[in-house]
């Protein structure tokens, strides 16, 4: 067998062929243009243009979110690398398999401040779980191969490859081969738990009066969906999901509680902060979560906690018994453990803890207030969108008031169907990680539930969405006014709205969709609500905007009171707990 | 408390930037910081002393183990180890104050390593307290100039920082 001659651009693409790659969202410029002539001559992996690098990066992530599969991005040196930053962090918060392959000027020229130069290696260092600087095309094959490696397994995450342009040159051609696998001394992928201490969990949890269950983002993207489900069942307890982790476990069920934390429900919060044992998977306790003072968190609570990353255990809250290992291990381990024990669930206590959490779920905090019969609320919005989708859609964020409203009102039953940037709160996230998510399913409804104020961030992807006829339906939660921001202000600095509104300058969204081709729906009246909405998911084909105009005076509750425990919650523009 | 951990790390370009953008990004300390190739041409030794109660100690530890540069990490301070710093030290030395600066390095057991009719330069190992002890005997208008090289060190008896 003859080996091929390949030059750097070449095995650049033919390596992410050669590693299961279908599309690459990106963006040309001078130093990736002999990577661009390589991705033009061939057809195995399809390129798509974006408007904006930024959109590029959410895009692969919204992709890498709905399938599990690594997002990568192609993005020039220079301007399109700091472009690109932004989404790098935002996947990085929350350990999104990535590979960003950016272009640098040619090796002679770095460090001569060259144009079009910048150190993505240095910039994209804190934000990042790997990096490589490419210094010969010869480990090109190899460095792929190493930075899907690190991506993927473990916690998952963005990785750089930073690529000069003489590297891609296309006279220099090199014998190229794909490694079969990965050999790297110095990273190691956790596997299974530690048996003892699963042991020991186990029995913690069984002998539990007031258990809660608590799961994060982790159980997705490590896909635990199904065992969590399962071993939460079996036991009968109490679940809770992150915003991070709506979907690991179906949120229909009778056992689940909703979301926990800053905008939780009532009785997710309650049943937290009075639970004695506490099962924290694939979730990191974080200030979102905790109410910022963690000596107020959980005060009676055992604390049981798995995680794949040693370093997001005990970081903020003490871990009575840590785990560390893929979530998929440990929970099958756990479910034979439980199968085992012969501790069993304590029924009785589990019955008055039940009790106790139905009286609090009387509560039913996330009731809509309606504001008058000719105010659409936002939370109706959402609720008609999941009415109409049939709970079935993925569904992409922004980030504000309406992204909470989507949380809490659309249920998601299935993981990887709630995409949206919980860690790093990314406005300009919806539209092009909605365009991920439909490249990767074309036959599914991608939706984009998202703001006035977000939408515009990265409202140039129309012209993507225009070019490859993605049919995304945007629904737009028009509080004219950046709304999450007013609402802090209405509740912490008297109402003086400093810079939070623009209610004149707003443009005709419907024109505005108008003007790329699309489609463009207002809605206005509580009586249109759903008719209206039904017209625009019956334009299967079309991109439509729906621009819906919302109550500008609503709030997101319940909140976490700043400082307190999870417990404390403002639960309306008048009551507190 | 004080700690010293020493790790070894691929010796490649990159790998000590990010160990020290790692201390900055997450507000750990750097108290010192010596890092230079093994007997193994493609391992760096790195040695930090840094600052810390226990769980931040344990943060530390965890985050350097995740970064993929690290291949091996240990606390020497959890266990018996011997420290050392080097430091060169250049000092006024005129008329009857030399033969009292001589014997103060000798004392420390350090070497007068060269010298002016007006300066001396004493090299002097040892723990970094003796180095500040030294520091201080000469006395604030005596220094003219300290170059240390921050704290080495290796655990004591069997146990060894290896592949
Ligand atoms: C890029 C970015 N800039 C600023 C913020 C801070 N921020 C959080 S929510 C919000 C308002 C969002 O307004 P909009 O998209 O209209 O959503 P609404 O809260 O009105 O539903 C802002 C400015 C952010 N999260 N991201
Ligand atoms: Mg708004």
């Amino acid at each position: 067998m003859t080996v091929e001659q390949l030059s750097g651009g070449e095995m650049l693409i033919r390596a992410l062929h050669d590693e299961g790659v279908e599309i690459v969202f990106g963006y040309p410029g001078g130093a990736v243009l002999h990577i661009y002539d390589a991705i033009f001559q061939q057809d195995k992996v399809e390129h798509i243009l974006v408007r904006h690098e930024q959109a590029a990066t959410h895009a692969a992530d919204g992709y890498a979110r709905a399938t599990g599969r690594p997002g990568v991005v192609l993005v020039t040196s220079g301007p399109g690398a700091t472009n690109a930053v932004t989404g790098v962090a935002t996947a990085y918060m929350d350990s999104i398999p990535m590979v960003v392959i950016s272009g640098q000027v040619e090796s002679r020229l770095i460090g001569s401040d060259a144009f079009q130069e910048t150190d993505m290696v240095g910039i994209s260092r804190p934000i990042v779980k790997h990096s490589f600087m490419v210094s010969s095309a010869a480990d090109i094959p190899r460095i792929v191969k190493e930075a899907f490696h690190i991506a993927t397994t473990g916690r998952p995450g963005p990785v750089v490859i930073d690529v000069p342009k003489d590297v891609t040159d296309p006279k220099v051609k090199l014998p190229y081969e794909y490694p079969k696998d990965v050999k790297m001394r110095s990273y190691q992928v956790p596997g299974k738990g530690h048996s003892g201490q699963i042991k020991k969990a186990v029995e913690a949890l069984l002998s539990a009066k007031r258990p809660m269950i608590y799961a994060g983002g982790g159980v997705i993207q490590g896909n635990g969906s199904e065992l969590l489900t399962k071993l939460t069942q079996k036991l009968g307890y109490p679940i809770t999901n992150t915003l991070m982790g709506l979907g690991a476990y179906p949120g229909t069920d009778k056992q689940f509680l909703g979301m926990l934390g800053m905008h939780g429900t009532y009785e997710a919060n309650m049943a937290m902060h009075y639970c004695d044992v506490l099962l924290g998977i694939g979730a990191r306790f974080d200030d979102r979560v905790t109410n910022s003072d963690t000596s107020k968190f959980c005060p009676d609570a055992t604390i049981l906690h798995v995680d794949i990353d040693p370093a997001s255990i005990s970081k903020t809250v003490t871990a009575d018994v840590p785990i560390v290992g893929s979530v998929t291990a440990v929970l099958e381990e756990m479910l034979d453990q439980v199968q085992k024990s012969k501790t069993k669930v304590d029924k009785e206590a589990l019955g008055i803890w039940w009790k106790q959490i139905e009286q609090w779920r009387g509560k039913d905090s996330l009731a809509i207030k309606s504001s008058g019969p000719d105010i659409i609320m936002p939370q109706q919005a959402v609720q008609a969108v999941y009415d109409i989708t049939k709970g079935d859609a993925y569904v992409s964020s922004d980030v504000g008031q309406h992204q909470m409203f989507a949380a809490q009102h659309y249920t998601f039953d299935k993981p990887r169907r709630w995409i949206n940037s919980g860690g790093l709160g990314t406005m300009g996230f919806g539209l092009p990680a909605a365009m991920g998510v439909q490249f990767a399913f074309p036959d599914a409804i991608s939706v984009c539930i998202t703001g006035e104020g977000s939408f515009q961030m990265n409202l140039q992807e129309y012209a993507t969405c225009m070019q490859y006829q993605l049919p995304i339906k945007i629904i737009c939660l028009n509080n004219q006014a950046l709304g999450m921001v007013k609402q802090w202000q209405d509740m912490q600095y008297g109402g003086r709205y400093s810079h939070s509104t623009y209610a004149e300058s707003l443009p005709d969204f419907t024109k505005l969709a108008e003007a790329y081709g699309h489609v463009g729906i207002r809605i206005s009246h509580p009586d249109e609500l759903h008719s209206k909405l039904e017209e625009a998911f019956a334009l299967k084909d079309k991109l439509v905007f729906v621009d819906i105009q919302v109550d500008p005076n609503e709030h997101v509750y319940p909140m976490a009171i700043k400082g307190g425990a999870m417990k404390d919650m403002v639960l309306s523009k008048t009551e507190r707990t | 408390m004080r700690h010293i951990i020493s790790l070894l790390m691929e010796n490649e370009p990159g790998a000590l930037s990010r160990v020290v953008g790692l201390f900055s990004q997450r507000n750990y300390n750097i108290d010192s910081l010596t890092v230079a190739p093994t007997e193994d041409n493609s391992l760096s030794r790195l040695t930090v002393t840094t600052n810390g109660d226990d769980a931040r100690i344990e943060q530390i530890t965890k985050h350097l183990n995740r970064l993929v540069d690290v291949v091996k990490l240990v606390d020497l301070t959890e266990g018996a180890h011997v420290e050392r710093e080097l430091m060169l030290i250049k000092v006024k030395a005129l008329g009857a104050q030399r033969a009292e600066i001589k014997r103060t390095a000798d004392i420390f057991r350090g070497q007068v390593v060269d010298l002016t009719a007006n300066v001396f330069t004493i090299q002097l190992t040892g723990t970094s307290d003796k180095l500040d002890a030294f520091i201080a005997a000469m006395g604030e208008n005596t220094v003219l100039e300290v170059a240390r090289t921050g704290v080495s060190g290796i655990s004591r008896g069997e146990k060894t920082l290896a592949l």
